[in-house]
């Protein structure tokens, strides 16, 4: 992938991360991280992780976000009202977040791997989906099952929970 | 070119980024939005390492992927459960303020 697409996509998914947080309405965050996990897709599919990317579109930019417009649209959330700022926790918010990208970017500086380049990729007559999936059904099999019982208890917990109480 | 450390800076702006918004934010639902950015981010770091421990069959590390599909598969469930758990908060609060939500604080 060409390095002026990369940073498109990397400027596409910052930018839109941090109207998540940045915007007042529910609505426009929900929106604004649909566009971010899009961009994060294509980061993914540059790495040459189609499955990942493909996973990533039906799972977040699907299944997550009609969720989330579902549950803002039932709540009926207005923008939230100004209040009156506590610039203390504010400033301490933000102060918290800069020192720890600060560490990262610390630490990546460090890491002597981080200056090279991505070694190049054998043509491969196995697609990526078939390789993950030898994995996950050969050594990642008890986790991938364990999986499968989460989502189930996952499921009975929702349904539980967004019962109405019987008076 | 780009190196793996481009990769691990957006990763790690990502991470910051939504680490900010739970911080910062007082409703719930951007906070559960913030929680999945974080979450992105630390796939992408995983991705971006698979890419770049190529083995001796010249393919990537595919262990990483299968780690990031469990990591999507329980982001999801949590979604779901979080979510769920927001709409009994409000039949019987009516709100999604965290600032509202204290009556455990100490």
């Amino acid at each position: 992938m060409s390095p002026f697409l990369f940073w498109i996509f990397a400027v596409l998914t910052v930018v839109f991360g941090a109207a998540v947080v940045l915007n007042r309405n529910p609505v426009a965050s929900a929106l604004s991280l649909v566009v971010s996990f899009l961009g994060l897709s294509a980061l993914f599919m540059s790495l040459d992780a189609f499955f990942v990317g493909i996973i990533q579109v039906l799972v977040y930019a699907g299944a997550v976000m009609v969720l989330f417009l579902f549950i803002i649209m039932l709540l009926d959330l207005r923008a939230e009202e100004r209040r009156r700022i506590n610039f203390l926790a504010t400033a301490g918010g933000i102060g918290v977040a800069l020192i720890l990208l600060i560490q990262i970017c610390v630490v990546i500086s460090h890491l002597r791997a981080a200056r090279q380049t991505f070694p190049p990729l054998a043509t491969s007559t196995t697609d990526d989906v078939w390789n993950i999936g030898r994995l996950l059904f050969s050594s990642y099999n008890l986790p991938f099952q364990i999986i499968g019982v989460l989502v189930l208890v996952a499921t009975v917990g929702v349904v539980l929970l967004s019962r109405r109480e019987p008076r | 070119m780009i190196t793996l450390g481009d990769y691990l800076i957006v990763s790690g702006i990502l991470f910051a980024i939504g680490f900010a918004g739970v911080m910062l934010r007082r409703n719930l639902i951007v906070i559960l939005m913030s929680l999945e950015l974080m979450l992105n981010a630390a796939n992408l770091s995983l991705v971006a390492f698979s890419r770049f421990r190529v083995g001796a069959d010249g393919l990537p590390d595919y262990r990483a992927q299968v780690f990031v599909f469990f990591v999507i598969a329980v982001a999801a469930a949590e979604v779901a459960v979080g979510l769920a758990l927001l709409v009994a908060l409000y039949r019987a609060r009516q709100t999604t303020d965290v600032k509202d939500i204290s009556s455990l604080r100490f």
